[in-house]
């Protein structure tokens, strides 16, 4: 039996009445991407958010390597592995490229808290955001401000900077959202190049994209999961159709 | 970078030789003002770098100037060697115990979190016996700086007072110079433009802002503490909030978030109410309709000026 890195049970959260996630179990697994699909307001990023912190569960667990970490802050599941991308761009608008992805990688040393050493001199830190930028394709806008970038090296930029953390588990808010058909491609390769050694959710509404990398699809819909399998399972399955890719291609031939 | 580490060398040296000119009075005057910049210095690292605008900084000032007044004895010399750090301990301290509650808010409830625990200090000192009420201290003798028999200089003296306080200015500044390049410093400087992200990238924000605060707090301290020194005396309006709201002020003036803002706005602020005093008892009212000019019009403050005069008048290129 293969075993989850990060699994939920019974996840739930209400805002006031409205179960945005209602009890969600889910397993993600190092080396397999798991992408999530379902409409507008499925829960998808209510997912990522309970995942990763920025939200409180309501009721239900989240289990790392064994461990429940239900109740951790954000910041403290960040540093135990658990990385992630923002749907609407996240970044440090007035700093450099490097110095994003810098400050991203400095968080998991011990030496962020001193005061008499010179940040940027500390080569492995550096090296490591170097590294980030190039694999997110931003080696050559380095010193670019990051406001100043294009949108779609935004987002670049956004996955860069969880790279420099060098989290065990991804969860990536629509990565390639705004993004040019150039510049999506290259991040496709780029979620190919990260699936065997990391557990990544990912969430997308390009379906193109999502067939092409994942290894298991989970479908929401008002919060529930509706159906999660392998890709073919979905592509087949009349569930889903109806509840979602149907209206699609209903709509798209009236 | 070499133009404005030019501009630094040629202020230092102005400073360093000001003394020379032999006008008791206005060596006080700058001295004050010196005192003020460190004050204003530690409060930018709240506010230009921390993202924290904390309207009750004076509270840490007046502890650090109480300080030595209750350490002060009656009938004798207080040693500089042993209150000064106790009064940058204790404004420190006091900092950290109110950063414990403040740095958890946000926002415009920060400003009336930072406000509220200031007027709490303030009323401590002027409505118990603690601090001799609203009257305050009035200290005998000025601190000695002796070491055992040896005496390195002379705080009776205004222009050795002068220089003390210039070298802990440097020193003050220098200090936060190297904090702001450390990966403490731009992990603020992250917070300040992103605290959300910083969070999710794994930074505990809680501790670097109350880190951040606790620091801004002693240095306050030192600055009360010479502020203290230098009049020997001190009473409960040090730790007002028109006293807080002033260094903001001073803040605004030279620009927030460059540290020679700070000094060059608590120049500009005293400087502006000697000039308006001189001309009008109704000055605070020409205070503030400068104040309200300067932020419309010069929104990133004095230090901004030569900037934006190569900018404009030279046409140099705007560099990133």
């Amino acid at each position: 039996m293969s075993e989850a890195i990060l699994a939920t049970n019974g996840l739930t959260r209400l805002f006031g009445g409205l179960a945005a996630a209602n009890d969600v179990s889910i397993e993600l697994e190092r080396g397999k991407l798991h992408a999530v699909l379902g409409p507008n307001g499925a829960g998808k990023t209510t997912l990522i958010n309970l995942l990763s912190g920025d939200l409180a569960a309501s009721a239900g667990s989240i289990t790392y390597k064994g461990e429940n970490i239900t109740r951790h802050s954000a910041d403290r599941r960040s540093r135990i592995g658990i990385g992630r991308s923002y749907q609407k761009t996240n970044i440090f608008p007035a700093f450099t490229a490097f110095e994003n992805c810098r400050l991203a990688a400095q968080s998991r040393v011990p030496r962020a808290m001193r005061i008499f050493t010179v940040a940027g001199a500390y080569r492995p830190v550096c090296d490591v955001a170097e590294r980030a930028l190039e694999a997110a394709g931003l080696a050559g806008r380095r010193d670019r401000i990051a406001s100043a970038m294009s949108h779609g090296e935004q987002r670049q930029l956004e996955i860069a900077m969880v790279l420099a953390t060098a989290p065990e588990v991804l969860l990536l808010d629509e990565p390639l959202a705004g993004m040019g058909a150039e510049e999506a491609a290259r991040m496709v390769e780029l979620l190919k190049q990260l699936a065997p050694h990391h557990a990544i959710l990912l969430v997308e509404h390009d379906m193109d994209a999502v067939f092409a990398v994942a290894d298991v699809i989970t479908v929401m819909v008002n919060g529930q999961v509706l159906e999660s399998g392998p890709p073919a399972q979905i592509r087949a399955s009349a569930a889903v159709r109806q509840a979602y890719l149907g209206t699609d291609t209903e709509a798209a031939s009236t | 970078m070499s133009r404005q580490r030019f501009a630094l060398g040629a202020t230092l040296v102005a400073l360093a030789l000001f003394p020379l000119a032999g006008a008791t009075f206005y060596t006080e005057l700058v001295t004050k003002v010196m005192i003020l910049a460190i004050f204003a210095l530690s409060l930018d690292l709240l506010v230009g770098y921390t993202g924290l605008v904390s309207f009750g900084h004076a509270a840490y000032y007046g502890i650090g100037a109480y300080a030595l007044g209750l350490l002060a004895p009656k009938y004798e010399a207080a040693n500089l060697w042993l209150t000064l750090p106790a009064a940058v301990l204790a404004a420190g301290i006091a900092a950290l115990a109110v950063g414990v509650f403040v740095v958890r808010v946000k926002g415009i409830y920060f400003i009336m979190v930072t406000l509220a625990f200031a007027q709490m200090f303030y009323f401590i000192f002027h409505d118990t016996k603690i601090g001799r009420g609203s009257d305050g201290i009035s200290m005998n003798f000025k601190p000695v700086a002796a070491i055992g028999s040896f005496m390195p200089f002379d705080l009776g003296n205004t222009t050795h007072v002068y220089y003390f306080v210039l070298v802990l200015l440097l020193v003050v500044f220098v200090f936060l110079r190297v904090v702001l390049r450390s990966p403490f410093g731009r992990a603020l400087m992250g917070i300040r433009s992103n605290e959300h992200r910083m969070r999710s990238l794994g930074y505990p924000v809680y501790w670097y802002k109350l880190a951040s605060f606790a620091v801004a707090g002693a240095l306050a301290g030192l600055a009360g503490y010479l502020s203290a020194l230098q009049f020997g005396f001190v009473n409960p309006e040090l730790l007002s909030w028109h006293q807080s709201g002033n260094v903001l002020l001073m803040l605004i003036l030279g620009g927030i978030g460059s540290l020679y803002g700070a000094v060059v706005g608590a120049f500009a602020f005293v400087a502006l109410a000697e000039i308006f005093q001189a001309l009008t008892r109704h000055w605070q009212l020409l205070l503030g309709a400068t104040i309200v000019l300067l932020v419309i019009f010069l929104p990133g403050g004095l230090a901004s000026v030569a900037a934006r005069f190569r900018r404009t008048l030279i046409g140099e290129a705007d560099h990133e």
